[in-house]
C-alpha cells in the first residue's frame, strides 16, 4: 500500500510538472540533447523527489516527508476543490446571486480545531525521529569533520588518519573547455571512507566561515560552525559511493567543495585504513628525505591546484588573492615565503594558515613550485627538513 | 480650503508632504527596485541555464543573489507597502492625510540615498557584498568585501525610513479615524497593516544592532560574532532571524488585506468572518516572534530548542489557514467577475496556499534536515513572496489605479499581463521544488549535471516573468496617460470610504471628516 503511495506520488508529480511545463520542454529538449555533452544522459535526470537514501534514519525521513506531502495533497484537493466549485458554479455571468452570509461562528471553530488536530498527527511521528535522530551515542567510529573554504578534511579519531578532500573535476570542465563528466562537480580526489552496518559518528566544525555538511543519502545535513562541534550519525546499510555537496554558503567556492563518502564492507574498510596508515608512516619517513627539483615542481604543482588556485588563479595571475607572478612574496626572500605560508597573513583572514594544513613535503613543493612557475624562475629549492628547521626556530 | 493643488516642477516631489504624492513616489521607487533586483535575478538565472561557468563568475554571482535578496525585500516589496498605506490608509480611515507629513516626506527621501549606497558596492574594489541577503558571520563580517561598511549604513537608513513609515501609519491609524470609525469598523488592509507596522517597530532596532554588531567586528576589534575571539556564529543567526521572520510577515501581512479587499468586491459578497480574519492576523504577527529559530533546524539546538520551534511554527498553519478558508468561503456563493485585481487575488489565494503547504513540510525538523538550504526552500519563500507579496501589489494597482488617476486600465491587457505572469511564475519556481528535493544546494553558481533540465526550465520561465513586468509598466503609464474615465465607484459597489471621493482622487481628501454608517 505504501508502495503503490510513492509510486503515485511520483507519476502524480512528474505529470503535473509535464502538464505545467509542456511549452517549455519542447525548447529544453532540443536544447539539452542538442548541445551538452553526452553524460547528461548518464547522469539520472529529471529528478523529482527526495532521495530514500541508505539508512534507517533516510528512510523514515522519507517516509515522514511523504506524509505530510500527502495530508497537503488532500487538504489542497479539498480547498482548491470547493474553490473551484464556486468559481465555476456561482459566475456573474452564469446568474448566480450573492448569498448575504458573512459570519458562523461554529464553522469558524471547526476550521480551527480540525487543523490543530491534524498537525498534532503530524507531529507524532516528526517527535519520535527526531529523538532517534538526536541519538548519537555509543559510536563504532568517530570522525571530525572540518570545514575550510573550500574542502573538506576528515581525521579518524584514535586512528591517527587525516586527510583533506578536495574537488576533483577540472577547471576544464568547469569552464566548457572539456566535456563535463558524469560526476561533474561531485568527485573528490580522496572520499571519505566508511565501514557499513556500523555506527559512524561526524563530528563538524569549521575553521574559517560556516559550512555545511550534507550527504542526502545519509540524511545527515549538519552546519559547520567555527569554535561549535555539532555531532550526526548515519549506519550506512548499502556498499555504494554517496555524493553530497557543502550546504551552507561559504564564500566563492560555496558550489564546488563536494563531499564523496564511500561506504564499503568493513573488512575492505579495515584493509583501506591499514593503507591509510601506512601511507602515513611512509609520510613521516619521507619528512627527512631530499627530493630533486623535478620532484618538487610536480608535487607543488598538484598541491598548488588542490589548495592556492581557487584564489590564486590558474597561473598565478591572481583573482580572489593576489598575483603570484613576479611579486615580493614569490621572488623575494625565500623565509618571507615561507612566513606567509605557515603562518598565514596577519589582518588577512582570507589567507589560510597552511603551517597546520599541509604537511611539510607538501610545503616545501608548492613554495618551490611557485617560486619557479610561470616565469619567477627563483631557481631555488626547498626541502621538507628546512620547513620543520623554519617552524622550530620561529 | 482642499482645492488648492499641488505645487509645480520638481519641488513639488522634493518637498511634498502629501500623502498621495508620497504614496506615488514610494510606488515608483519600488518598481525601479524591483526592476533592478529582477535583472539580478536574471543574471543569476542566465547563469544557471545550464551547467558550467559561462557569463559570470562565482565571486559575481555571489553579488547577485545578495544583491536580489536584499533589493527585492527591501527596495521592492517594503516600500511598495508603504506606498499602498500611504495613499489607501487616509482614505479608508476617513482622514485628511497622514498624521506625520514632514517624517513621511523624509521616510521615503532617505530610500533613494541607502539604494545608492547598496547599489554602488557593486563598482568598488572587492565588489558587493557576496554573503547572501541573510549575511551570516563570519562571511560577513571577518571575510567580507570592504563594501560591507557600505551595505551596513544602508541598512541602517532602510531601518530609520521603515521605522518612521510605521511611526506614521500607527499615529494616522490610532488618531486620525474619522468620528464613528471603530476600530472594529476598519477595512483589513488597514487592520493588517497596523499590525504590520507594529512588528516593524519591534524589530528594524534588531536588525540595526545586528549590522551594528557587525561593524563593531569589522572596524572596532570586537568579537560578537567571531569565535576566535570568544563570540559566537550562531548568535549572528539568532539576532538575524529574531528580526528576519516577523520581516516575512511584514512583506505578507498587508498582502492579507488587500485580497480581503479585492475577493469581496468581485464576489459581491460581504468577507467572510471579518473578526477571524483580524484574530488571525494578530496571531500569526505574535507567532512570528517565536519561531525565528525554524531557519536553524540545522544549526545543532539542543534537541528542546528543535521540538519547541517546530511546533510553534507548524501553529502558524491554523491561522493561515483560517485566512484561506475565510477568502474561499467568501467566493463560495457569491456572483463573481474575473477582472484583472481578482485574477491576481485568486492565484494569490491557490499560489500563496501552496507556499503555505511547502513551508508546513520545512516546519518538519526531520525533514528539514533534507531541504535545508536547497532549492525546496528557495522554491517556497518564491511562492509566498511572488505570488504573495508582488502579485497582492499587482491586484492592488489594478483595484486601485482607477481611483488615483481617473482613468480605467485596459482590461483586455491587464489580463494578458495576469497571464503571463502567472504561467512564467509557475514555471520559474514550480521546477525548483524538484531540483531542491532531488538534492540541489541554493547560491551555488554550478551545478552538477542532473539539474540541468529542470534549470533550464526555470531560467526560461524566468525571461519570461521578467519580461511581463516591462510590459506592466507599459500598461500603468498608458492608464495614467489616458483612457476611459473611471467612476467613482469604479467598481460594482465596492464597500469603503476610498470609493465615496472622486475619481482621481482629489489632491486633499477628507479635509472634514466623512460620515461613517
Amino acid at each position: 500500500m505504501r508502495l503503490i503511495g510513492k509510486q503515485l506520488a511520483s507519476k502524480l508529480l512528474w505529470v503535473l510538472s509535464q502538464v505545467l511545463l509542456l511549452p517549455a520542454l519542447l525548447m529544453t529538449s532540443v536544447q539539452a540533447f542538442g548541445a551538452s555533452d553526452a553524460a547528461v544522459d548518464e547522469a539520472q535526470r529529471w529528478g523529482l523527489n527526495m532521495t530514500e537514501g541508505v539508512t534507517a534514519v533516510s528512510r523514515e525521513i522519507y517516509d515522514l516527508h511523504m506524509l505530510i506531502f500527502w495530508i497537503c495533497v488532500w487538504i489542497g484537493v479539498v480547498v482548491f476543490g470547493i474553490m473551484f466549485y464556486s468559481m465555476i458554479m456561482h459566475r456573474k455571468s452564469s446568474g448566480a446571486v450573492p448569498s448575504k452570509f458573512h459570519e458562523s461562528t461554529a464553522v469558524e471553530l471547526a476550521w480551527t480545531l480540525i487543523p490543530a488536530l491534524i498537525l498534532v498527527l503530524m507531529a507524532i511521528p516528526a517527535t519520535s525521529s527526531l529523538i532517534k535522530i538526536y541519538d548519537s551515542s555509543e559510536a563504532d567510529i568517530n570522525i571530525k569533520i572540518v570545514g575550510y573554504r573550500w574542502k573538506w578534511q576528515y581525521e579518524y579519531l584514535g586512528e591517527d588518519v587525516s586527510f583533506f578532500s578536495n574537488l576533483a573535476t577540472p577547471q576544464d570542465e568547469i569552464y566548457g573547455l572539456a566535456p563535463k563528466g558524469e560526476h561533474y562537480l561531485l568527485e573528490v580526489d580522496e572520499p571519505l571512507v566508511i565501514p557499513v552496518n556500523k555506527k559512524v559518528r561526524f563530528l563538524i566544525t569549521a575553521n574559517d566561515v560556516l559550512h555545511a555538511w550534507w550527504v542526502p543519502a545519509l540524511a545527515v545535513k549538519r552546519d559547520a560552525i567555527p569554535g561549535f562541534v555539532n555531532d550526526a550519525w548515519a549506519i550506512v546499510e548499502e556498499p555504494g559511493i554517496y555524493r553530497g555537496q557543502c550546504a551552507e554558503l561559504c564564500g566563492k567556492d560555496h558550489g564546488f567543495m563536494p563531499i564523496v563518502v564511500h561506504a564499503m564492507e568493513e573488512a575492505d574498510y579495515a584493509n583501506w585504513l591499514a593503507g591509510k596508515k601506512e601511507e602515513a608512516e611512509e609520510l613521516k619517513a619521507a619528512m627527512s628525505q631530499t627530493f630533486t627539483m623535478d620532484e618538487l615542481y610536480a608535487r607543488g604543482e598538484k598541491v598548488y591546484q588542490a589548495n592556492c588556485v581557487a584564489c590564486h588563479g590558474a597561473n598565478g595571475g591572481g583573482g580572489l588573492g593576489p598575483s603570484l607572478v613576479g611579486t615580493g612574496i614569490t621572488t623575494g626572500p625565500i623565509n618571507a615565503h615561507i612566513d606567509v605560508m605557515v603562518n598565514g597573513v596577519a589582518g588577512n583572514a582570507v589567507m589560510p594558515v597552511f603551517g597546520n594544513q599541509l604537511n611539510n613535503i607538501d610545503l616545501a613543493s608548492v613554495i618551490t613550485f611557485k617560486r619557479n612557475a610561470w616565469g619567477n624562475n627563483m631557481g631555488d629549492e626547498l626541502q621538507p627538513v628546512d620547513i620543520l628547521t623554519f617552524k622550530k626556530n620561529q | 480650503m482642499g482645492d488648492h493643488g499641488p505645487a509645480k516642477g520638481f519641488g513639488r516631489w522634493l518637498f511634498t508632504t502629501n500623502h498621495k504624492d508620497i504614496g506615488s513616489m514610494y510606488l515608483w521607487f519600488s518598481f525601479a527596485m524591483f526592476l533592478m533586483g529582477g535583472v539580478f535575478a536574471l543574471v543569476i538565472r542566465a547563469e544557471l541555464f545550464q551547467p558550467g561557468l559561462q557569463l559570470v563568475e562565482p565571486e559575481f554571482f555571489n553579488q547577485m543573489t545578495t544583491m536580489h535578496g536584499l533589493v527585492m525585500v527591501f527596495g521592492a516589496v517594503m516600500p511598495a507597502f508603504v506606498g499602498l498605506a500611504n495613499w489607501l490608509i487616509p482614505m479608508m480611515v476617513g482622514a485628511p492625510d497622514m498624521a506625520l507629513p514632514r517624517m513621511n516626506n523624509w521616510s521615503f527621501w532617505i530610500l533613494p540615498f541607502a539604494f545608492t549606497l547598496l547599489a554602488s558596492t557593486l563598482f568598488m574594489e572587492g565588489g558587493g557584498p557576496n554573503f547572501g541577503w541573510t549575511f551570516y558571520a563570519p562571511l560577513s563580517t571577518t571575510y567580507a568585501p570592504p563594501s560591507v561598511t557600505y551595505f551596513i549604513f544602508a541598512v541602517h537608513i532602510m531601518g530609520a525610513s521603515s521605522i518612521m513609515g510605521s511611526i506614521n501609519i500607527i499615529a494616522t491609524i490610532l488618531n486620525m479615524r474619522a468620528p464613528g470609525m471603530t476600530l472594529m469598523k476598519m477595512p483589513l488592509f488597514v487592520w493588517t497593516w497596523l499590525i504590520t507596522a507594529y512588528l516593524l517597530i519591534a524589530v528594524m532596532p534588531v536588525l540595526a544592532g545586528c549590522v551594528t554588531m557587525m561593524l563593531m567586528d569589522i572596524h572596532f576589534g570586537t568579537s560578537f560574532f567571531s569565535a576566535a575571539g570568544g563570540g559566537d556564529p550562531v548568535l549572528f543567526q539568532h539576532v538575524f532571524w529574531f528580526f528576519g521572520h516577523p520581516e516575512v510577515y511584514i512583506m505578507i501581512l498587508p498582502a492579507f488585506g488587500i485580497a480581503s479587499a479585492i475577493i469581496p468586491t468581485f464576489a459581491r459578497k460581504p468577507l467572510f468572518g471579518y473578526a477571524s480574519m483580524v484574530y488571525a492576523t494578530a496571531s500569526i504577527a505574535f507567532l512570528s516572534f517565536i519561531v525565528w529559530a525554524h531557519h536553524m533546524f540545522t544549526v545543532g539546538m539542543p534537541i528542546a530548542g528543535e521540538l519547541f520551534f517546530m511546533y510553534a511554527t507548524m501553529l502558524i498553519a491554523v491561522p493561515t489557514g483560517v485566512k484561506v478558508f475565510n477568502w474561499v468561503t467568501t467566493m463560495f456563493r457569491g456572483s463573481m467577475t474575473f477582472e484583472t485585481p481578482m485574477l491576481f487575488a485568486i492565484a494569490f489565494v491557490i499560489l500563496f496556499t501552496i507556499g503555505g503547504f511547502s513551508g508546513l513540510m520545512l516546519s518538519i525538523a526531520p525533514a528539514d534536515f533534507q531541504y535545508h538550504d536547497t532549492y525546496f526552500v528557495v522554491a517556497h519563500f518564491h511562492y509566498v513572496l511572488v505570488p504573495g507579496a508582488i502579485f497582492s501589489i499587482f491586484a492592488a494597482v489594478y483595484y486601485w489605479l482607477p481611483k488615483w488617476c481617473g482613468n480605467m486600465y485596459d482590461e483586455r491587457l491587464g489580463k494578458a499581463h495576469f497571464w503571463l505572469s502567472f504561467v512564467g511564475l509557475n514555471v520559474t519556481f514550480f521546477p525548483m521544488h524538484f531540483v531542491g528535493l532531488a538534492g540541489m544546494p541554493r547560491r551555488i553558481p554550478d551545478y552538477a549535471l542532473q539539474f540541468a533540465d529542470f534549470n533550464q526550465i526555470a531560467s526560461m520561465g524566468a525571461f519570461l516573468f521578467g519580461f511581463s513586468q516591462v510590459f506592466f509598466l507599459f500598461i500603468v503609464i498608458k492608464t495614467i496617460r489616458g483612457g476611459q474615465k473611471a467612476t467613482d465607484e469604479v467598481w460594482d459597489n465596492p464597500e469603503g470610504l476610498e470609493w465615496t471621493v472622486a475619481s482621481p482622487a482629489p489632491y486633499h481628501t477628507f479635509t472634514t471628516p466623512p460620515a461613517i454608517k
